[in-house]
């Protein structure tokens, strides 16, 4: 692609597409190298915000042109392996990138008080390898490296939640070792299924070529294996057990990344395939895909609000809520409509916003009291007034009140829902929230009335956290009063993913 | 200044009193001067130049922002909008006078947390006002729920976090499932949620109609429609001046300003008159009517009682408006006046009464009106005006819902409005005549001070007066009003 007459810029700009996966998996051994905390922290943190730029110039360029195909070591697609960008993996790569740099920016102070310092070098180092995968998941254009940068992101995710100071980490990121891997090896199986039935792995060929071939047995093997393996990932019901001890015992900072990123991932792939891979037409009107998935988003919203309305540890009751948020997404998917689909994508970016400013508001917590139990967030409102308003701003927005985005991204659901005379879905998103309402205000509530618990000491958490946190939540104020770029990119995105590959 | 400009500077000033407020924290004079000053300033700015450009035909409009296609925020003023703005903004002053006098009194913590939350719930209750479609209404509904919690749970001890929860979970699980089920709906079926004389909803099919409604009315939980009527009583552990003001005018009549404003401009009065589609909600409304003013005849503790009244006296309004005859919402609209008049007078006296007595209950009550006289005329007045007794306010609006009544072709209202008007003398009349009944012996005075501190006495005056001259000058109210009918 690069030619020696072009400029140092013009080859960046020709090389952004494998510039941002080759970046981070290039820093990760040089962080094992420095061996220091603060230089590797420094590495990670100046290449976590160079990606963030490169996806900002992706968007652009995909917003420009439409889409943007870039084939590695210059051996075209259908042949070689080709990175794919188009308005929906340019917004998965814009919240992977984003998040990651707030989170990193935040993570010293927070990382000093959960992890042996002697870690850090590898956390980072671990971070970045898990940014890898997540943006080579995103932009990865055939089926076989999805599982590939799946297998770096899983593995690295395992190993970053393993450093979580309660020694239930241990088995929490063992447990997730084994669901992973048992949902990573069922993709590969859908994959090689799929490759049998084709002859194919990229995925806009595997599309075209799925269409000859038609709703096989094989066909049909493969689709479940691949839902299965990404809903395994992605944490909906009934396969999210592994999410809330992973949540819970990973350091804050990793919790406040992976709850922002890794799930989203996940719904990219599950949604990649089902309407670019399958097409509506296999999947929804051939084996009826929708009549499994949307039931289990309904019961994953219903049921992890719950949980969390029943929890006492915050750090879980977030990540209960996550589950719920998970079943908001896949809704909107299997809602088969643009509205819809647009509602679970405009909803991938305000939960990434909103979540994981609320785990920062936990790492704060966490790093003050030295708990996320709910008896630590006792007379909160005083102690870290600047904290607990950051939890009230960041609650209100997943209860969905307006002007914050989860009101965004609950307009949407119930107009998909109802454009479809689907009443009492609609009702069921409508009354999970009020289940939010109560699970937030829980918190609110022992924050501002409760006497501070002698147990837990508490001071301001320090600006270099403060700042990230609200960065993030002012984030999910701001986008929730001027939605226009998110929901427009997000209906772009759905436009593109229900139409035929072009 | 033009209208369009004075839309913003009435909606968003009470944010700059909150931010005066915040900074002026320190000095509690100068604190409270920058509330009295930026409120009047408010009032001036609704009575001197929204209120002529009304009544003069122009319908003030403005855009806030567009959050994203087909979803915008803005601002439309219409003659309902202009009463309930000029009844919130008109008492605002006078009640932070009040509220000055009565957080003193009562040596009350946090008093500048208090007047910021109160100046943002005003801003609120003036967005509900101007706004210009249900979307944006919706957004400042839930503001005041966000801004009044504060209040509600002022004291901050374990029952007025138990009452807080009451007031959040009802009103914002009512808003959220229903209110927001149907802006969406409307926004749907209409393509649009702008609120437009005559109705958006012609093409809803007949059927869909009483469930859209219901899902306003009940989603409108401000508005106190039984079963959702609970959040008020438990409001009442709020400082006085809240329950004066917000829970007696803006909070509960951005309620049943948000009913009729539906009723009006979302259905259209023609649309419920032919499919009838808003029966049921005069059912409704009538049972909430009645049984408030039946629950309140056996409440001791004065607000307890002054609360199920405004239940009682909201459902008046809802009715009105559920009638859908011309002189019935007509009637609601005025009723949103004369019962913020009268009702935030009977608040001021129960509100005196605990700072100066120190009494809560009715039966506590026995010859107080000897010792507090000013205090216990007013209330006397109050009571007569919410009754309908002229020449006080309340007496023209229950005329014209009687009227409404009427033109619906609806007899048994009426039979209920007289049955009502009675029970509403069975509850009030009692606190006049306990406290005047006995003289006490003066001997008891020494070791039972009573005091009425000018802050706390002068604004239910004002008010009460208020309930006179507005009987006598109904006229130009009567000619706004008109403006909203077709």
């Amino acid at each position: 692609m690069s030619e020696p007459s072009m400029g140092f810029t013009e080859v960046v700009i020709e090389n952004l597409p494998i510039l941002q996966v080759i970046l981070p998996l290039m820093a990760a051994p040089v962080c094992v190298l420095l061996r220091s905390g603060r230089a590797s922290w420094a590495l990670a943190t100046a290449v976590a915000w160079v990606n963030c730029a490169i996806s900002w110039a992706l968007l652009q360029i995909v917003l420009r042109d439409g889409f943007l195909s870039y084939a590695v070591g210059d051996w075209p697609a259908p042949w070689g392996i080709e990175l794919r960008i188009e308005p929906v993996n340019a917004l998965v790569l814009l919240i992977v990138s984003g998040i990651a740099a707030v989170v990193i920016t935040a993570c010293p102070r927070s990382l000093d008080s959960e992890v042996p310092a002697g870690r850090h070098y590898l956390f980072h180092a671990a971070f970045l390898l898990c940014i890898t995968g997540l943006l080579g998941m995103a932009s990865a254009g055939d089926a076989f490296n999805v599982f590939v940068f799946l297998e770096i992101s899983s593995l690295s995710s395992y190993s970053l939640i393993a450093l979580g100071r309660h020694r239930r980490a241990l088995t929490s990121s063992f447990r997730y070792l084994i669901l992973g891997t048992l949902g990573g090896t069922s993709i590969l199986f859908g994959v090689g299924l799929l490759y049998m039935s084709t002859g194919t792995l990229n995925l806009v060929d595997l599309g075209q070529r799925l269409q000859d071939v038609g709703p096989t047995r094989t066909v049909m093997v493969a689709m479940a294996a691949i839902v299965v393996g990404s809903t395994l990932k992605l944490a909906l019901l009934p396969l999210g057990a592994w999410l809330p001890n992973a949540y819970t015992f990973a350091p804050s900072t990793v919790t406040a990344f992976l709850a922002a990123t890794a799930t989203k991932v996940a719904f990219y792939v599950l949604a990649r395939f089902i309407y670019r891979v399958f097409s509506p037409a296999i999947a929804f009107e051939t084996f009826h895909l929708d009549a499994v998935l949307l039931p289990l988003a309904l019961a994953s919203m219903v049921l992890g609000a719950v949980l969390a309305v029943f929890e006492k540890d915050v750090k879980r009751l977030l990540a209960y809520s996550s589950l719920s948020q998970i079943g908001y997404m896949t809704l909107g998917l299997s809602l088969v409509s643009v509205t819809g689909l647009a509602g679970g994508l405009v909803h991938l970016f305000n939960h990434a916003l909103m979540k994981s400013g609320l785990f920062m508001v936990v790492a704060c917590v966490v790093l003050r009291t030295g708990s996320s139990r709910i008896e630590a967030f006792h007379g909160l409102g005083r102690r870290m007034p600047f904290t607990m308003a950051a939890f009230v701003v960041g609650g209100l927005s997943l209860i969905g009140v307006p002007l914050t985005v989860g009101f965004i991204s609950k307009w949407f659901l119930v107009k998909g829902a109802l454009e479809q005379e689907l009443w009492p879905v609609a009702a069921v998103i409508l009354g999970s929230s009020i289940l939010a309402v109560i699970y937030i205000w829980k918190v609110v509530e022992v924050g501002y009335f409760k006497e501070p618990h002698p147990d837990f000491e508490a001071r301001e958490a320090p600006l270099s956290l403060l700042i990230p946190t609200w960065l993030l939540l002012a984030g999910a104020v701001y986008f929730g009063i001027f939605a226009e770029p998110t929901t427009g990119l997000a209906t772009l995105a759905a436009q593109s993913l229900m139409e035929a590959a072009p | 200044m033009s209208p369009e400009t004075a839309l913003l500077v009435a909606a968003f000033g009470p944010l700059v009193t909150a931010v005066l407020v915040a900074l002026l924290g320190r000095w509690p004079n100068l604190r409270e001067a920058a509330t009295l000053v930026t409120s009047t300033g408010v009032f001036a700015v609704v009575a001197g130049v929204l209120y002529p450009a009304v009544v003069a035909g122009d319908r003030p409009h403005r855009l806030l922002v567009e959050v994203m296609a087909g979803l915008e925020l803005s601002f439309t003023l219409e003659p309902l909008g202009l009463v309930f703005a000029l009844v919130a903004t008109s008492l605002w002053p006078i009640t932070s006078l009040y509220a000055a006098g009565y957080l003193r009194g009562h040596g009350e913590i946090n008093q500048t947390r208090f007047f910021i939350c109160f100046a943002l719930a005003i801003s609120g209750a003036l967005g509900v006002a101007f706004a210009g479609n249900v979307f944006t209404l919706f957004v400042f509904y839930e503001a005041i729920t966000l801004s009044t919690f504060p209040l509600v749970t002022h004291k901050g001890d374990e029952a007025s976090m138990r009452s807080g929860r009451t007031y959040l979970g009802i009103l914002m699980g009512t808003s959220i499932c229903f209110l927001l089920f149907a802006v969406v709906w409307t926004q749907l079926a209409a393509g649009t949620t702008d609120f437009t004389p005559g109705g958006i909803l012609g093409d809803l099919p007949e059927h869909h109609v009483p469930l859209l409604l219901a899902l306003f009315a009940f989603g409108t939980a401000k508005a106190a429609l039984m079963p959702f009527h609970r959040w008020l009583p438990a409001a009442m552990v709020a400082p006085t001046p809240v329950s004066a003001l917000l829970h007696a005018v803006a909070v509960v009549k951005a309620g049943v300003f948000t009913i009729t404003k539906v009723v009006v401009y979302v259905f259209g009065l023609e649309t419920l008159r032919t499919t009838g589609a808003s029966q049921w909600l005069v059912a409704v409304a009538a049972f909430t009517l009645l049984s408030a003013s039946v629950v309140a005849l056996f409440q001791d503790n004065l607000k307890r009682r002054l609360a199920y009244s405004t239940i009682s006296q909201l459902a008046y309004i809802v009715l009105g408006a559920a009638l859908v005859s011309d002189r019935a919402v007509l009637g609601a609209g005025l009723h949103i006046v004369t019962h913020a008049f009268g009702k935030i007078t009977l608040f001021f006296c129960a509100g005196a009464v605990m700072v100066g007595a120190h009494r809560k209950y009715v039966s506590q009550l026995d010859g107080l009106g000897w010792r507090m006289p000013f205090t216990f005329g007013a209330f006397l007045i109050g009571s007569l005006s919410i009754i309908g007794i002229p020449p006080f306010a309340g007496a023209w609006s229950k005329w014209w819902l009687a009227g409404g009544a009427l033109e619906a072709e609806n007899v048994p209202i009426l039979g209920l409005y007289m049955v009502s008007s009675l029970l509403a003398v069975g509850y009030l009349m009692p606190v006049v005549a306990r406290a005047f009944a006995t003289r006490p012996d003066p001997s008891t005075f020494e070791d039972d001070p009573v005091s009425e501190p000018w802050m706390c006495v002068l604004p239910p005056v004002v008010t009460a007066v208020g309930c006179l001259v507005i009987f006598f000058g109904i006229d130009p109210m009567v000619a706004l009003l008109e403006g909203v009918l077709p």
